[in-house]
């Protein structure tokens, strides 16, 4: 579903040189999986997710998700094709002044739907995220696990193949993150999105990932395998995440 | 100057009450005038001098470059004498240098850059993220500007308003006595060259009011607006 071939993302240091965020990095995540970006703080873990949907575009390299090479569209095409990649944040990034059913209708009304479409869709989609009684409530009126949820429930209302995630549980507290870390598992098996989660907590990998790319200093160190809740770790630095959690 | 007793000073100013209410209809258009020729150009001009800054969607270094030292230079002029440098502009837009509408060339002028930067700093208070969140949904920048930037900072672009309208009802005062007619020409006339206290002070009652009316309104409606 989504394959980063050799993408490399640098910034500018204020002394002129650069500073490498994304060494040439290679990933293929397939259709369906919950998939982890795992590592310390500054290790390029937001940079490598948000160069899946181009909100940084990689200085070398192409990235395709859903056989569609984002790096080569126009701006209205890369438009479109992120409609087809929903998105998750940590500090939720609700708009203030639109109801909880306003919020998850935006993607909708960017994507041109028409208002009956947009009611159902809006409903089904708190259904699912269990908030239908909150529909008209503003954001400011809700916890953060219940803003985390509007959160995704706009993310999937577009009926999107991918849902990108980057720290969506950090800001809650333990028993809030496992209901979110469920919803999101409840909507990839339901509908078969493919999930990329950001965490630096190796229990939300765990917990949730089939897989996950340990980082580090803007490198891929590892891909570890989880199966029934056990990771087989190689790398120091993935048994240091494992001792951490 | 005589003292003058309650009941004198308030048929003074019942005589002069039509004089009163045609001051109030010149403050007003020049008000009008100004404000909307703020709405129209300094609106966008705000939009644009946000937009343009390093990150946001239309990142330009020289177009906001260049547009901050615009508006800087025309906001550096003390009004008195952006007044007198624009009175050649004046006669040729408005074929007289005297009366209201002539008096709101130089407001507009001033109101325009004024209201651009109220604009800008209103829309700064937008969280990042927020707009991040509707590009990686895929919204166009006319999205972002009408259901992000615009929804978001409704209630600071009202108070914005709000400033710009007290503000710039006072420099409507100042514009009035060089010929612009108005409130505040009223009261320097009668209040200051004639010695009618009485006017002068009414005058300034009545820009209190009308201040603290327009103030009220403001953030009346701006705090319904806002569901942060
Ligand atoms: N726009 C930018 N300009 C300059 N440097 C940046 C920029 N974005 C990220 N970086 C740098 O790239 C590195 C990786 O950042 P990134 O945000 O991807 O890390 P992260 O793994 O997500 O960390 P965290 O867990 O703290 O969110 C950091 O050192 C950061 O300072
Ligand atoms: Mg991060």
């Amino acid at each position: 579903m989504i394959h980063l071939h050799n993408v490399r993302k640098r910034y500018r240091r204020p002394d002129g040189g650069w500073f490498e965020a994304v060494a040439p990095t290679s990933l293929s995540i397939g259709a369906g999986e919950i998939f982890g970006l795992i590592g310390y703080s500054g290790a390029g873990k937001s940079t490598l997710m948000r160069l899946i949907n181009l909100l940084e575009r990689p200085d070398e390299g192409s990235v395709i998700v859903d056989t569609q090479d984002l790096t080569g569209l126009s701006a209205s095409e890369l438009r479109r094709a992120r409609q087809n990649i929903g998105m998750v944040f940590q500090q939720f990034n609700l708009l203030a002044n639109r109801t909880v059913a306003g919020n998850v209708a935006f993607p909708l009304e960017i994507a041109g739907w028409s208002k009956a479409d947009i009611q159902q869709r809006v409903a089904e989609c708190l259904d699912v995220v269990g908030l239908a009684d909150r529909a008209q409530h503003y954001p400011a009126q809700l916890s953060g696990g219940q803003k985390q949820r509007v959160g995704i429930a706009r993310a999937l209302a577009p009926n999107p193949k991918v849902i990108l995630a980057d720290e969506a549980t950090s800001a809650l507290d333990p028993k809030t993150t496992q209901s979110i870390l469920d919803c999101l598992q409840d909507i990839n098996r339901r509908f078969g999105v493919t999930v990329v989660v950001v965490t630096h907590e190796m229990n939300v990998v765990r917990s949730i990932c089939q897989r996950a790319a340990v980082l580090e200093a803007g490198q891929v160190v590892e891909v570890l395998d989880i199966v029934d809740g056990r990771i087989e770790a190689r790398s120091d630095l993935a048994r240091s995440l494992l001792e951490a959690a | 100057m005589d003292a003058i007793t309650l009941t004198d000073a308030i048929v003074n100013l019942s005589m002069m009450a039509p004089e009163i209410w045609q001051a109030c209809k010149e403050t007003a258009l020049m008000l009008a005038i100004g404000l909307v020729a703020a709405f129209l150009i300094g609106g966008p001009l705000g939009f644009l001098l946000y937009l343009s800054q390093p990150g946001q969607i239309f990142a330009h270094r020289i177009v906001n470059g260049v547009l901050g030292w615009l508006v800087n230079l025309v906001r550096s002029f003390p009004f008195i004498i952006l007044m007198v440098s624009l009175v050649p502009l004046t006669r040729l837009l408005v074929g007289s240098t005297i009366g209201p509408v002539a008096a709101a060339v130089p407001l507009s002028f001033a109101a325009i850059p004024y209201f651009a930067r109220l604009v800008e700093q209103t829309l700064r208070e937008v969280p990042r993220g927020v707009v991040e969140a509707a590009e990686a949904m895929g919204a166009s920048p006319l999205q972002i500007i009408a259901k992000v930037l615009l929804v978001e900072a409704r209630s600071g672009l009202i108070s914005s308003v709000t400033i710009l309208t007290i503000s710039f009802l006072s420099y409507s005062a100042v514009a009035g006595v060089v010929g612009g007619g108005g409130i505040g020409d009223l009261a320097i006339r009668y209040g200051y060259y004639r010695f009618q206290t009485e006017v002068m002070v009414a005058m300034v009652l009545l820009l209190v009011v009308i201040v603290q009316i327009i103030q009220f309104v403001g953030n009346r409606l701006a705090a319904r607006l806002d569901k942060r």
